[in-house]
């Protein structure tokens, strides 16, 4: 059975897929990927099962040895990438030989990368996911000397890439209401729609804490508040008035208030903000929040349709800011040696 | 730690009107009241229960929080008006305030030391809620307390409700670390933990019940509306159920609930 040996690994290196549902009664969330966009990337680019698992990647990856020949995908944040030296796109697949090793290094956009392989790694079933959830104690980080199994892959190309996507440096995100909005005085919820946000570096997969000037987001209501159901992209509002956007980790329940949901599509815009980005969040109607979540779906069912061939990226020209890219353009309409 | 303020004795059935809220385009919430109240935990139990043997296909998942439940229900491929509507007709079919709670429910008896090195904050729980140690340990011990929810860790209770003298308040400053197995109280309520966990709540006993068991057939072996009741042993019991028993249940025996 092919596998990655793991020679060296970052301190934010786990196995995750899109999670376990089910358990909700039982104090469990779903957890799985926090960038669930990337893992569909990923799929789409390995023409594969978004089911499969992947590694999720905190600020920077690994070093990878392959066991037997494999495809690879690399998507999410960009970090550097690295096959015996040469280097590689992101947001493409690649075909990664026996004892090849794959280096993937610090990340230059977003927060969370991943590393997709041809058939999903084979790790074991816990509760019928392989999502990694550390708090709970189901599965551990990956680290130097595991050896990650990959399951059969039913093969394909390698070399694909896919268009990149805008969603790692901020921007806005669609929210809906949800049960506790309207315990927000209006004045309240209009200045946090009106306020630029900076991400906080603390930030991890239960919650990304949000910071702004100012007074803060309170409501008086908070203290009576009977501790209630959590849903992924909740924002919670915390005793001082900050607003924590949960992610895929957090609690079931909770007793501070929410002043709303984060759309699930436009959630992975928000896990790969990088600390210090800017983000605006914007209410819409559940209605038109039903509308957008259909279409992003849409589009992400369509991925598959998007990948082409990788050519000419310039992520693979190595060291690419050596190249003089602005200065000395040839035209190819304008002989230079005409003039003077 | 979860919230759980304002928990209010009440003599009569709770006259509050079930609300039913969409959380997010995640699902459906339909809430019992607005404070922690024991009849509000009981209808969201009872109602939850009812919806379940229903089978709609709309719900992927269901579950009960302190006074409301919950349906996962996908609010993007389904309109929320619809489901909230369906909801309504089947809150008003009966008082939900009265209804009885679901059958299959298990009784459990847990023993647990109280006092002494393994549950340090005993006597000053005992004081707060202004009792003697020995009247103390009768309620803790005598008192059957039902699973109020699973949450805040996998599988672990809330149990309520214990007599008002044990309304205390949380500490304002947080005991680092609380293990595993330990019995905590605050705001009429016992919290046993799942793991090692900082929190306000006071440790008033220690078990060696595990209650999330990922590696055994039963990860999860406490579910909302079960009772617990809580039986008094010796450290040196304790010390030797955990030198003994290995499967996780600390000693603990599981009864039907008829």
């Amino acid at each position: 059975m092919a596998a990655l040996h793991v020679r060296q690994a970052g301190p934010g290196v786990a196995v995750q897929d899109l999670g376990r549902t089910g358990f909700l009664s039982k104090g469990l969330t779903r957890g799985g990927a926090v960038d669930r966009l990337a893992v569909h990337e990923g799929a789409a680019l390995l023409r594969q099962n978004p089911d499969l698992a992947v590694l999720e990647m905190v600020g920077t990856g690994g070093t990878f040895e392959a066991t037997e020949d494999m495809r690879i995908a690399l998507t999410g944040a960009e970090m550097t990438a690295h096959i015996d030296g040469a280097a590689v796109a992101w947001n493409a697949s690649h075909a990664l030989a026996k004892s090849s090793v794959l280096n993937i290094g610090p990340t230059r956009t977003g927060t969370y990368g991943y590393l997709h392989v041809g058939g999903g790694f084979d790790t074991k079933l816990m509760l019928g996911s392989r999502a990694t959830h550390q708090s709970c104690g189901l599965g551990d980080l990956v680290t130097a000397d595991d050896t990650l199994q990959v399951g059969a892959d039913r093969g394909g190309d390698a070399g694909l890439t896919l268009p990149r996507d805008t969603r790692f440096d901020g921007g806005s995100i669609r929210i809906v209401p949800s049960m506790q909005t309207s315990d927000f005085a209006q004045e309240t919820r209009e200045s946090f729609e009106a306020t630029t946000f900076r991400r906080d570096p603390r930030a991890n997969r239960q919650g990304i804490r949000m910071d702004s000037d100012g007074d803060g987001f309170a409501t008086p209501k908070a203290l009576s508040i009977v501790s209630e159901v959590i849903v992924p992209g909740d924002i919670q509002i915390t005793g001082d008035g900050t607003p924590f956007v949960l992610m895929a980790e957090s609690q079931t329940t909770g007793g501070y208030p929410r002043i709303g949901t984060v759309l699930s599509c436009d959630l992975p815009r928000v896990a790969q903000a990088p600390a210090g980005a800017a983000l605006r969040f914007q209410f819409v109607s559940l209605e038109e929040g039903a509308a957008i979540e259909a279409r992003a779906r849409a589009a992400w069912a369509a991925l598959p349709k998007a990948v082409t061939p990788l050519v000419r990226d310039p992520a693979t020209l190595q060291d690419l800011l050596s190249y003089q890219l602005i200065g000395g353009v040839v035209s190819a309409t304008d002989a230079p040696l005409d003039k003077g | 730690m979860a919230q759980a303020s304002n928990v209010h004795a009440m003599t009569t059935l709770s006259t509050y009107s079930p609300k039913v809220r969409s959380v997010g385009l995640d699902g459906v919430l339909v809430t019992f009241g607005d404070t922690a109240t024991d009849e509000a935990n009981r209808a969201a139990i009872a109602f939850r229960s009812a919806v379940d043997a229903q089978g709609w296909s709309e719900v992927s998942e269901s579950s009960s929080t302190l006074v409301s439940a919950f349906f996962r229900i996908d609010l993007a491929e389904h309109r929320f008006e619809q489901l909230s509507d369906r909801l309504q007709s089947v809150l008003a079919t009966r008082d939900w305030f009265a209804a009885s709670l679901p059958e299959g429910r298990a009784l459990w008896t847990v023993p647990a030391v109280f006092g002494g090195a393994r549950a340090p904050q005993f006597d000053e729980a005992a004081e707060a809620a202004g009792l003697s140690k020995v009247d103390a340990l009768r309620d803790l011990t005598s008192t059957r307390l039902r699973v109020l929810t699973l949450g805040f860790a996998p599988g672990q209770p809330y149990l309520g409700t214990l007599g008002d003298a044990w309304n205390i308040p949380r500490q304002k400053e947080l005991t680092l670390n609380v293990p595993a197995g330990a019995l905590v109280a605050a705001v009429r309520q016992i919290c046993l933990f799942a793991k090692d966990t900082p929190t306000g709540w006071r440790h008033v006993g220690q078990s060696a019940f595990a209650c999330f068991r990922p590696r055994g057939d039963t990860p999860f072996p406490l579910a909302p509306g079960d009772e617990i009741q809580f039986a008094d042993i010796s450290a040196v019991e304790l010390s030797r159920i955990e030198d003994t028993v290995t499967n996780g249940s600390g000693g603990a025996i599981r009864t039907e609930l008829a």
